[in-house]
């Protein structure tokens, strides 16, 4: 397969963040899968990380001349109700799942098969992300190639009754990814760790002028000349925003000129979400230095020039999964106070590339450091920024996926040793 | 002259499913894990996302320390140079042998909290030829900076568990071209390879082969010994 001139045109502007030789070792390792059949099956064509990982990995994958595509199941609303609850349950919520909507979990995923069957029967690599379409392989008895589970939620609490159940359709699965091994749970195939990544050239993370942040903030009222401290995320207890807004007042002591901007999506359809934005903007009442963002959704370009407006960002999580939203402010060259949990311990490293904390109080400390010594701010930005890019951009990730494909295309040895 | 032939690799990551919460959980399971983890935990943090400015060289030494606050394991487990021995077996047995007599001396069991366990990984390593070939050691200078860092990793880490002595392939290419090139082998040598990135090390080795290698280094190196045969 030829890659077309305006897919060559994305390569190169990986390379542009990602630097060329990472770009000629993926070219050399898509040499090894020239015309592979990779189909990549999911629940949603957009909306939530999944989307947002395959609306780039499919075409770079394609630009490399693998034969790749990707299928969307379709399902009805007990379906989703179903998924929904697997998500909370395997996450760790006791909710049990009524057997009719399992019922309606099957039957979606048969009539899908039914739908699917000659592209999945004809690929050499499927891969089937998250619990929504996990029963498909089981309809597909005649299968010629590799299936890979690719799990993209922390797995490490299950409700077990519900994993018990789910676990049945992922035996047969060749491999499964797991983003981290505190994730994983035991499985009778090889479990491949593969950390998520993000897009250098979407809107989010793309280089923003700093003209543009600034007139973001003054539509918030923030004020561009006095420090900024920023945490994104959605309204949730795992999130501690109380806890932030603790840290944020015992700095303020040392340095009265701070503000804090907490800003999440919205949480109509989020009553526990609703709940938490209530005790937040009480607990942040009479205080105008406090911004509380929390009706309606945020544009990416509005999330970026937040990240670039803001001097400090926090992510004081309690309980996190990888916590992207520490990698994208890492890549705006932000230094990062975290929490010490989940998959943003890989990430932050104290006074290299950001702060671990496990109080408010640990957090205050590292506020009013780096405030103090302003000059860190930019030496720990700088140096977190390079960690991203060398690790968490999405060439890595479609690197680890390639190699994958080459493992299980070679017979798993512990080494392959090719041309 | 035999050429150099530049080949790449990358690494995949399996979860083998076992994990210690103790220094005795780590020594029983180091009995009979497979020797792949061995590997994985000394030489393949290297080529997987973390931060590469680490404290300590091996994974074990890095969790004795995080997990359990054992700085005097920490330290005895970091100073294991594991290009010192013959092969992964050797290389388990050292360990065991040195967790042992940790174990003896301490009184106290220390515990690693739920979520900072250890947890066991191996590695598939992919290798394949770029088609690159060097003839001469002066294209070094330009082929190195422009090498990935697998390329790095295959030829100055992984090369010393894989050639019959510890040595990186750079070296061993070069100690077999002549005396002349025995400085710049010495050079390469003093680059440490356990404490900074691949990223870094390929800078490191970049500057190594401009100073001995470029053109009018060498005619001077080459004048020199010519003084010396003399």
């Amino acid at each position: 397969m030829t890659a077309e001139p305006s897919t060559m045109g994305m390569l190169d502007r990986y390379a542009e963040h990602a630097g060329a030789d990472a770009i000629e070792q993926l070219r050399q390792l898509a040499g090894l899968l020239t015309g592979l059949k990779v189909v990549h099956v999911n629940s949603t064509r957009r909306g939530g990380g999944v989307a947002e990982i395959l609306e780039t990995m499919v075409p770079l994958m394609q630009a490399l001349g693998l034969d790749a595509s990707w299928e969307v199941i379709e399902g009805n609303e007990d379906f989703f109700a179903c998924t929904k609850s697997f998500h909370n349950t395997l996450q760790g919520k006791m909710l049990d799942i009524s057997p009719s909507l399992l019922r309606a979990y099957e039957e979606v995923n048969a009539a899908n098969a039914e739908r699917l069957r000659p592209v999945l029967k004809a690929a050499d690599i499927v891969i089937i992300h998250d619990p929504q379409p996990a029963p498909l392989l089981s309809h597909c008895p005649e299968r010629r190639g590799k299936w890979i589970w690719r799990c993209h939620i922390d797995l490490s609490h299950p409700y077990r009754p519900v994993w018990k159940y789910l676990r049945r359709f992922l035996l047969d699965y060749d491999a499964s990814i797991f983003s981290l091994d505190a994730f994983a749970q035991p499985m009778p195939h090889p479990v491949y760790l593969i950390p998520p990544s993000i897009d250098p050239l979407t809107e989010k993370n793309l280089p923003l002028d700093p003209a543009t942040a600034r007139r973001v903030l003054e539509e918030f009222s923030i004020d561009p000349e006095r420090p900024v401290l920023l945490q994104i995320s959605r309204f949730d207890r795992f999130k501690d925003p109380l806890g932030v807004i603790q840290a944020y007042r015992l700095a303020k002591e040392f340095v009265p000129s701070l503000q804090l901007v907490l800003a999440g999506g919205s949480a109509a359809d989020d009553p526990e979400g609703q709940t938490v934005v209530m005790d937040v903007r009480e607990s942040a009442e009479g205080d105008p230095d406090i911004h509380v963002l929390s009706s309606g959704h945020y544009s990416d370009q509005t999330i970026n020039s937040l990240q670039t407006g803001a001097d400090i960002v926090l992510q004081k999580s309690l309980r996190e999964g990888f916590g992207l939203t520490v990698t994208e402010a890492m890549w705006k060259g932000k230094p990062v106070i975290g929490g010490n949990t989940g998959g943003i311990r890989l990430q932050l490293v104290n006074h290299e590339t950001g702060f671990l904390v496990d109080t408010p109080e640990g957090a205050a400390l590292r506020i009013r450091y780096l405030l103090a010594e302003r000059s860190r701010i930019g030496q720990i930005g700088e140096k977190a920024r390079e960690f991203v890019r060398q690790n968490f951009l999405r060439t890595r990730h479609l690197r680890e996926y390639m190699t994958l494909m080459v493992a299980l295309t070679h017979g798993n040895a512990d080494r392959i040793e090719l041309g | 002259m035999l050429d150099f032939a530049i080949k790449d690799c990358v690494l995949a990551m399996i979860a083998e499913g076992r994990r210690a919460q103790t220094l005795r959980e780590l020594r029983d399971a180091l009995r009979d894990i497979h020797p792949g983890c061995i590997y994985h935990h000394f030489w393949g943090t290297l080529l997987r996302p973390q931060f590469s400015d680490r404290e300590f060289n091996n994974d074990f030494a890095t969790w004795c320390h995080h997990g359990l606050h054992d700085d005097a394991m920490a330290e005895r487990l970091a100073v294991i140079d594991p290009a010192h021995f013959v092969d992964l077996e050797e290389l388990r047995h050292e360990l065991i042998e040195v967790i042992d007599e940790r174990l003896d001396e301490i009184e106290t069991v220390l515990f690693a909290r739920a979520d900072r366990q250890f947890h066991f990984a191996r590695s598939v390593i992919v290798v394949f030829d770029t088609h690159k070939r060097l003839s001469h050691p002066q294209e070094l200078v330009e082929a190195v900076p422009q090498m990935s860092v697998g390329s790095i990793f295959y030829h100055f880490i992984d090369a010393r568990q894989r050639n019959p002595v510890p040595v990186d392939d750079f070296s061993a290419w070069l100690v077999g071209l002549g005396p002349e090139y025995a400085a710049v082998g010495e050079s390469v040598a003093e680059v440490d390879p356990y404490f900074e990135s691949l990223f870094v090390i390929r800078q490191r080795l970049t500057e190594v082969f401009s100073q001995h290698l470029s053109r009018p280094s060498q005619e001077k190196a080459s004048r020199r010994l010519e003084e010396q045969m003399a």
